[in-house]
């Protein structure tokens, strides 16, 4: 392997793993409320189809991205009717969200296929990206790549420096003690499930608008599923996160590299790849911890029944 | 439904232009016509492309046909289902549109013998079962004469759906193209296991590009290949439908399928009661194959040379597989003289040399 | 004047049925409009959607060819959600029987005697199970979440699928198309309908669902099951064995599921093809829900959910209707059941002053 190849696969990993990494980050700040949305997927659809509509028509790409935000907040504020205010079993609302997103992207999106748009374009930073190996990969991106590193970095200083931050994990950890010590526990959970929706959004938003600049019925091809794994395979925690979703999008590149430097072994077996890998670190990570279950924000998916 | 609002107001405009005079019995009962997709409408490729070509027969025949399409149609159990509630609710002519509805198809075509049945691309046929298909290979020698006269690296990056044999007549058409005037170059495979997945095609395109190669030919739906190509400033051939929009500066030309005028001239047979069970596999001469416009930066003695094969592919006095071909390993395949029949071609599951990589067997 | 929630001081069981019903209507409704919306009359939508496709015994013979493997995976799911395990990969237990399954007709397809299509059967049942054995081993030995590795699983076996079926199991003469060989009739499974498709794969559902209603409500084992599933820590504190349970509930599921694949392929499909599901293993997490984890319940979602699906084909014949309004009804039928699941223990409360509601904690709903 040559350096220009190593540079360009480096490139194409951070590419790749970006979409991923705004849905986990946004499932993780859900989650560590205490709220399980297993409906990523339908809310990224529906973030990629109102977000390329919004750019097409008004010719702002930004704008898209707006529209992206909002249409992911409002699917998920349908999870919240069901899954905050009802009580439902959160499990068969992600579901079903994922479902209707599915649906109602491919209904709302049937006039805008096969029309082409001219996505973000990279943004050379100048310097830093002439670094050797990683410049590239990290200073020659679209800006919503550095979007998605700063917002790792927000959320990271977040729960880490910040009282809101510490609340957050507080009503995850256990809501009848937050209620005990007056923390708005049903307040706090629906503004994390809002964000986590924006972020799915934007998530479908960066396929739509930046890496594959067009609208196709189902593009997210499964990723939103990958997201909720890489928030399990992080343990929660945000530089995990961000190494995950780097790695997935590294183990995806590569099993396209090795078909084109001719390995001859078939390519559905290498395609299992990226998927052996992440059960093999699951495993990996949940053994190393004799009490793993304890890592998930402990009310996780459980619906708060406020007592009086 | 912006189809069937199109649909009404085509078929409004075309009344008055219709000629009846191949269709002496003035329309008592339109022909009902069903299509049966594997995609969505939507996927902007195959299936797209088929729904074009039903759309451009009902702009021709107007009043005297009636268009059914359900799309997404799974082939599993689904598949046989839908074929049979088409037949029953009176379809006379039903198009099957994907290789995976062969024997759905023609156990449904047993039970109603009144009914036409035309099956894309597969090789079982019945009393009223035909089958059709494009030689896509044949525009794919074209952009291989082309790519070897653009590619500098002397790589050509190609991203593959499924290694079937109507891919891999793509790869070996386009690789003979590429090496009969560049012997040097090489082609890169990369399969992705859908047909279908622009998130996939792109990374597949980065891919081959991060290893060299300055061209990406595709053989999926969607135009990612085209716009990875275009940020990254190598050329690249579309597929299916004109694709220059997605990549203006990048997209040299694509092999694109035209279905309108065989559905048009199979719906007129079956109305003026002429259709036979047949095998149509048609190419530039059947005008079921035609080249996107060409890129400003192809050399206009290129575009002659790549016209000039053309109308000598149309006309039958070139080959494509046409001996010699060599094998992948160098050894002699297809001798000097001999011609491949439609039955090697069809079935076809080996490279010619200068693709890298191997098939899956 | 104010609205308070109340909880109930025991669930209503008369909610606990009529809350699907209310959800089914919801839906009509909604599609209703939906249907005026698209410019269609309502009754000729809703008509064309939920009745045309079932009004000859052709198509209600087709609804249990499509329902049968959503209802043997469904059943299986239940096991699994009742315990609290959270078995998302039924699809890929479902494409593993398939697999494996075919792989065993297509080697024994030419031998004469009875034992060779219960061996297929027994083949892809076994396939499911050992797929789902992987989970259940992470899980109990690794403490692996089992959403994810099930999900991951999932892309797995579909690979695997498109690898055997492009190669090694790929029909000789069928000029490299990936598709298998056309099974025997010693490999077909047996119709309960002369002139159907209606296979003996319903019956293995329905037989499933009897087991499963003995198994929950008549032995020590159901009792276990949902004990650990309503609280897992009274379940550690009773002494059953988590781990037994686990395995127990995961196995059974895969067999259920690989039963269903390999059913799929020698019934009404008869060859192994890339696309042996359309997601039925996705579909039955659906019906397993909306079916309250019940046996009969389960059964009448089923059918339901087969006949959406249909009605989405008839929608697209006859009206022209875009493919998507089956998933639309699909999601919004689950969203109202979810709401309407909620006056199963609350119920609204309109007085003129607010009462101090009495709330406390509880596990599931079903």
């Amino acid at each position: 392997m040559d350096m220009d190849l190593i540079t360009n696969i480096l490139f194409a990993m951070v590419r790749t793993g970006t979409p991923l990494l705004l849905v986990a980050l946004g499932e993780l700040v859900c989650e560590k409320s205490g709220v399980l949305n297993l409906g990523q997927e339908g809310m990224m659809l529906m973030g990629a189809v109102i977000g390329f509509i919004a750019a097409l028509t008004t010719g702002s790409l930004i704008f898209g991205v707006i529209m992206s935000l909002l249409v992911g907040m409002a699917m998920a504020m349908l999870f919240g009717l069901l899954a905050i205010q009802l009580r439902a079993n959160q499990v068969a609302t992600g579901l079903a969200l994922t479902i209707f997103g599915a649906g109602l992207s491919a209904y709302v999106g049937t006039d805008y296929i096969g029309q082409a748009l001219a996505g973000f374009q990279p943004m050379l930073i100048p310097l830093l990206s002439d670094i050797p190996i990683l410049g590239k990969a990290l200073f020659s991106q679209d800006i919503l790549v550095y979007c998605s590193l700063g917002i790792a970095l927000a959320i990271w200083l977040f729960f880490r420096f910040s009282r809101p931050g510490l609340m957050v994990k507080a009503i995850g950890e256990s809501p009848d003690s937050a209620t005990a010590v007056g923390l708005p526990v049903i307040r706090t959970r629906w503004l994390a499930l809002l964000f986590g929706g924006a972020m799915a959004g934007l998530g479908g938003a960066y396929l739509s608008l930046a890496y594959t600049p067009l609208w196709a019925e189902g593009m997210t091809a499964g990723r939103g599923w990958i997201a909720l794994a890489l928030v399990v395979f992080a343990s929660w925690k945000v530089e995990r996160v961000l190494l995950g979703a780097w790695l997935f999008g590294l183990a995806s590149i590569m099993h396209l590299v090795l078909q084109g430097m001719g390995a001859s072994i078939s390519s559905n077996l290498l395609a299992t790849l990226p998927y052996l890998a992440t059960i093999v670190v699951l495993v990996l990570l949940s053994s190393n911890q004799s009490r793993s279950r304890l890592l998930a924000p402990m009310s996780l998916g459980k619906p708060y029944h406020p007592a009086g | 439904m912006k189809s069937l609002i199109k649909k009404a107001l085509v078929s409004v405009a075309t009344a008055g232009l219709m000629t009846l005079s191949t269709l002496s019995s003035a329309v008592e009962k339109p022909l009902k016509v069903g299509f049966v997709y594997v995609g969505p409408v939507g996927d902007a490729g195959w299936t797209y492309g088929h729904d074009e070509g039903r759309l451009e027969m009902v702009e021709k025949l107007g009043k005297n046909i009636e268009t059914t399409y359900v799309e997404s149609v799974s082939e599993g159990a689904d598949a046989e289902r839908v074929i049979r509630k088409l037949a029953q609710q009176g379809h006379d002519l039903i198009f099957t549109t994907s290789f995976g509805y062969m024997n759905p198809t023609l156990k449904v075509a047993k039970q109603f013998p009144n009914v036409k049945f035309q099956h894309a691309t597969g090789y079982k046929r019945g009393k009223n079962v035909g089958t059709y298909s494009a030689r896509f290979y044949e525009g794919r020698y074209l952009t291989g004469v082309i790519a070897g006269h653009m590619t500098k690296n002397n790589v050509i990056g190609y991203v593959g759906s499924f290694p079937i044999p109507e891919v891999v007549q793509g790869i070996n058409a386009f690789t003979l193209g590429l090496r009969s005037v560049n012997p040097d170059a090489t082609v890169k495979v990369v399969w992705i296991n859908s047909w279908y997945d622009p998130a996939k095609e792109r990374e597949a395109a980065e891919s081959l590009i991060a290893q060299g190669a300055d061209i990406i030919n595709q053989h999926t739906d969607s135009p990612a290949p085209v716009q990875a190509a275009q940020d990254k400033g190598v050329f690249a051939f579309g597929y299916d439908t004109d694709m220059t929009r997605f990549g203006p500066d990048a997209h040299l030309t694509g092999s694109m399928v035209h279905w309108g005028g065989f559905y048009t001239d199979t719906a007129k047979a079956v109305l003026d009661k002429q259709w036979k069970a047949e095998d149509v596999w048609g190419g530039f001469s059947a005008g079921m194959v035609e080249m996107a416009p060409y890129n400003k930066a192809i050399p206009e003695t290129v575009v002659a040379q790549v016209e000039a094969f053309k109308t000598q592919i149309a006309d039958g006095t070139f080959t494509i597989f046409e001996g010699p071909i060599k094998a992948q390993d160098g050894s002699i395949k297809v001798s000097e003289g001999t011609k491949l029949n439609d039955g090697d071609i069809l079935s076809m599951n080996w490279y010619v040399e200068g693709v890298e990589g191997s098939l899956p067997n | 004047m104010k609205i308070a929630i109340e909880r109930r001081p025991q669930d209503s069981s008369l909610m606990k049925y009529l809350s699907p019903v209310l959800a089914v209507l919801l839906t009509l409704m909604a599609g209703s409009v939906i249907f005026a919306l698209q410019g269609q009359d309502p009754w000729t939508g809703l008509y064309t959607f939920f009745i045309l496709p079932i009004s000859d015994s052709y198509g209600l013979s087709e609804l249990g060819v499509k329902a049968a493997p959503i209802l043997l995976c469904a059943m299986g799911l239940a096991v699994c959600f009742r315990a609290n395990i959270w078995n998302i990969g039924a699809e890929g237990q479902l494409l593993m029987g398939a697999l494996m399954g075919s792989w065993a007709a297509l080697s024994w397809m030419d031998s004469e005697g009875a034992w060779v299509l219960p061996a297929v059967l027994m083949t892809g049942a076994v396939a499911g199970l050992l797929w789902a054995l992987i989970p259940a081993l992470l899980r109990n030995h690794f403490n692996t979440n089992e959403i994810l590795t099930t999900i991951m699983l999932n892309y797995v076996a579909l690979n695997l699928l498109l690898y055997a079926v492009h190669g090694p199991l790929k029909d000789p003469h069928g000029f490299n198309f990936p598709e298998s060989a056309l099974f025997t009739d010693a490999v077909t499974l047996p119709l309960l309908l002369e002139g159907t498709r209606l296979h003996i794969g319903l019956a293995f559902g329905l037989l499933a669902g009897v087991c499963i209603w003995v198994l929950m409500t008549r032995t020590f084992l159901g009792f276990q099951l949902k004990v650990i599933g309503l609280d897992a820590s009274a379940g550690h504190f009773a002494g059953f064995r988590e781990r037994r349970l686990v395995y127990f509930s995961l196995l059974l599921c895969g067999a259920l599921a690989g039963l269903a694949g390999i059913s799929e392929v020698s019934g009404p499909i008869g060859q192994l093809v890339p696309s042996v599901s359309p997601g039925y293993g996705y579909a039955a997490i659906i019906v397993a829900f909306l079916g309250r984890l019940h046996p009969i319940g389960i059964l009448l979602a089923s059918l339901l959910m087969a006949l959406v699906y249909m009605g989405g084909e008839m929608g697209q014949i006859d009206l022209g209707l875009p493919l998507a309004m089956g998933s639309l009804f699909q999601g919004m039928l689950l969203f109202f059941l979810l709401a309407c699941d909620f006056l199963i223990s609350y119920r609204l409360k309109i007085s003129a002053h607010q009462p101090p509601a009495q709330g406390h904690h509880v596990g599931v709903n079903g």
